[in-house]
Order: structure tokens, then C-alpha cells, then sequence
């Protein structure tokens, strides 16, 4: 099957049939970190996945800005 | 694998509630945690004029939907950053969605109202990159709904952003920030109110919403926010839960609901605000935190004796880094 990766946008060739689970297993992704998306369906990762598939992976995780990301202004800073 | 509730086939699953989801109650679940939100904290009042920060992701989008979808006064917001073909793009998307809703959006443009952008921020001022973009979201975002006559502020903050801000916060025990984290500010003189409805659920709930009604939004990475602090707490927090599932939600939601009152209670007196000798917005200085950053951005001067060091509660405003995540603006990834 053909999957798709975000960020940055690459496809790579997976041989089915495979659960979710185990696709995101072997590419080292944790499966709370990504939406599985096959045709323009969502899939739990019990799904089993065929080698015709077309499937997309997209990571759901958003960047932060700030130095260290991690301070909370005053209710004074504008 | 079947909905908790349905018992139709299921298209998302969310480990920390032990369920799956179908489609359509998936949206009822999502809906319920954000109405949870609103009531559990007063957020908003039916009648409220309500600003949605849009930066062209998938939270503020879904935010804006939802709001909208609950019968909410919302309109939008959007900051163009003039991060090339990223902000266009993000722009587009933005306002396809108003258009498509009939949505009212507000777009205010760095470059063109404020004589900069952020690459060239980043480049020629003295903070980072995603400090001075931030620095300017906070700014835009409270100037623009005073302005506007909005009652308050909403931003797409989703459970993983707070997560990680009050992981970041707590390992350098940054107490004045920890007593500012929660998922509402209140209005004072010149601030409105700022609300997170979303702080209830997941970016992988948030994503999958935005998925499921079928909202277009970006999900490139800003080209700039390589590196940042915030993703790796984010990477450290879903590693936890890879293993130990409900981490991060007994992590802030126990905050929020425990540990908060003991950080304000010992946060002393309210800091006394007064307005910016140059722009009017409230400020601990005599010239507000923005206006100091983009005179050094466009090479101006404030004024003699414009840092007092001495007086100037500077290290409040110089060290804020305020984590609208960057997808809010389209300055981070997955948006």
C-alpha cells in the first residue's frame, strides 16, 4: 500500500495486509500523535489495511512559540 | 472496533476515556467537552461578542465551528504574518471557512499595519523568532477586541498545548506564570477577557473534529518553528503517555481544577497597569513590551530614557513567551 507522510510530505510502500497498529509500529510513530486517514475515511488502529489502500498519516501535533515555549505572561503584557 | 455509544463501527478512538467514536458521536462528544468547558468556568455568555483567533489550523478552526455550531457571536481573526507562501496559504484557508459560514473575519496584516513581519522580526530584533510572533499575537489579539468592542478573546489552546506550557513552567518553577495558567482570564482596564474552550481535549480530538466536518486547514509546519522548547515538552508528555494513558489529562486537569488556587493564592497583589505612552494598550513600563520590540524591529526611537531598569517590571514582559500555539497563527506545525 501507498502511505503518505506530512511534514515533510514523503510516500513510502508498505506491504499489506496490516492493522494500523502495527503499520505505525514498524514506521516508529506513536499512534496518539497522528490521524489515519484511508481515502477520505478515518481508521482506528484495530483497522487491517490492504495493500491497494491509499493511505494518509498526518501528525495532529502543533508547534508553540516562544523561547522555551513555556511562559505565561502577566495580565499585563499586551 | 465499535462506538462507545452507537455501537456503529467506530473511526476514532480516545484511550483516555477507555472509548471510540463513530462520526457523529464523535462531534456530540466533542461538543459536550466544550460546553463542559464554557459552563465549568463561566466562559462566555449567550450573548457575548466572542473574537476567535484564527491562524488557518485545525484547533482555531474547529474552535470557530464549534462556537458557531453552539449559537455563539463569534467572528474571527486573523493575523497575517507574512511567513511567504505559509501565511497565504493559511490566509486562503481562513478565509474560505468565513466565507463558506458567512462568518464575519477580521484580518489585521503585520507588514501593512505595523511596518513589519516576522522573518524579518526575527532577524533584525532581539528576541527569537517565536518570541516576537507571539509578542505580537498577544498584542493584536487584546487591541483588536478592545477595538472591535468584543467581550472577550478565544483561542484554540487544546489539553496537549496546556500539558506542555505548565510541564515547561513547572520544571523551572515559574510560579507567576503557573498562576496565570487557566482556561479563563479575566477582564481588566484595557485586557478583555480570554477564554480556551478547547483545554479539554487532545490535539488528536481537536485534529480528528476538524477532519470529520470536513475543515479544510493547514497542516504544513510553520518553516520557522524548528526547534521549539514547546514541542519537545509535548514529545516528552506523549511519551508518558504512550505508557501510562490519562497522564497529561490528570496532569493539567488536576491543576486546574487542585493546584491552581494554591499558585494565585500566593501570588500577591495584582500587577498595577497603566497605558503605553505610545499606543495606549495597558503595560507594567512606560512603553508597552510590543511597541519596545518593534521600534528596535523597525530601527525608532521611543523616546529618552525609554528602559528604566530600575522601575521597569521588565522581566514580566521581556520573559512572556505566551504559547498561543503556533498553529494559532499559522507559526507552527499541523495547523
Amino acid at each position: 500500500m501507498k502511505v503518505r507522510l506530512r511534514n515533510p510530505d514523503r510516500e513510502v510502500e508498505v506491504a499489506g495486509p496490516r492493522t494500523v497498529r502495527d503499520v505505525l509500529a514498524d514506521l516508529g510513530i506513536n499512534p496518539d500523535t497522528v490521524l489515519v486517514i484511508r481515502g477520505r475515511a478515518l481508521v482506528t488502529r484495530e483497522e487491517r489495511l490492504s495493500d491497494g489502500d491509499d493511505i494518509e498519516i498526518r501528525p495532529v501535533i502543533s508547534g508553540g512559540s516562544g523561547p522555551g515555549g513555556t511562559a505565561r505572561p502577566p495580565e499585563g503584557s499586551p | 472496533m465499535r462506538c462507545r455509544r452507537c455501537r456503529g463501527a467506530a473511526v476514532i478512538e480516545v484511550r483516555r476515556h477507555n472509548a471510540a467514536f463513530c462520526g457523529d458521536c464523535f462531534e456530540r462528544h466533542v461538543r459536550e467537552q466544550v460546553k463542559r468547558a464554557i459552563r465549568d468556568h463561566a466562559m462566555l455568555e449567550p450573548d457575548d461578542r466572542v473574537l476567535v483567533a484564527v491562524s488557518g489550523g485545525k484547533d482555531s478552526l474547529g474552535l470557530w465551528d464549534l462556537l458557531l455550531g453552539l449559537g455563539y457571536r463569534a467572528s474571527g481573526l486573523y493575523l497575517g504574518l507574512g511567513i511567504g507562501e505559509y501565511s497565504t496559504r493559511s490566509g486562503d484557508v481562513v478565509r474560505a471557512f468565513a466565507g463558506e459560514r458567512g462568518a464575519e473575519l477580521i484580518e489585521v496584516d503585520l507588514r501593512r499595519d505595523y511596518g513589519y513581519d516576522i522573518p524579518t522580526a526575527g532577524r533584525k530584533g532581539s528576541r527569537s523568532t517565536c518570541a516576537v510572533c507571539g509578542l505580537s499575537k498577544r498584542y493584536v489579539f487584546n487591541r483588536a477586541a478592545l477595538e472591535g468592542g468584543f467581550d472577550v478573546v478565544a483561542t484554540g489552546h487544546n489539553l496537549d498545548d496546556e500539558a506542555a506550557t505548565l510541564l515547561g513552567n513547572t520544571l523551572r518553577w515559574q510560579t507567576e506564570y503557573i498562576a496565570r495558567q487557566f482556561p479563563v482570564l479575566a477582564e481588566r482596564e484595557g485586557m478583555v477577557r480570554k477564554v480556551k474552550p478547547l483545554y479539554r481535549l487532545s490535539e488528536l480530538e481537536t485534529a480528528a473534529y476538524a477532519f470529520i466536518r470536513g475543515i479544510e486547514y493547514v497542516v504544513e509546519e510553520c518553516p520557522l518553528v524548528a526547534g521549539n522548547t514547546q514541542l519537545r515538552y509535548k514529545e516528552v508528555m506523549n511519551a508518558l503517555e504512550a505508557t501510562s494513558v490519562g497522564t497529561k489529562t490528570q496532569f493539567l486537569l488536576g491543576y486546574v481544577e487542585r493546584a491552581a488556587p494554591l499558585f494565585r493564592d500566593g501570588d500577591g497583589p495584582p500587577v498595577e497597569l497603566t497605558p503605553c505612552e505610545r499606543c495606549g494598550q495597558p503595560t507594567t513600563a512606560r512603553f508597552c513590551a510590543f511597541c519596545r520590540a518593534r521600534a528596535q524591529v523597525l530601527g525608532e526611537r521611543l523616546g529618552p530614557a525609554e528602559r528604566d531598569p530600575g522601575t521597569e517590571r521588565q522581566t514580566a514582559e521581556e520573559m512572556s513567551s505566551e504559547v498561543l500555539p503556533a498553529e494559532l497563527y499559522g507559526a507552527g506545525r499541523a495547523g
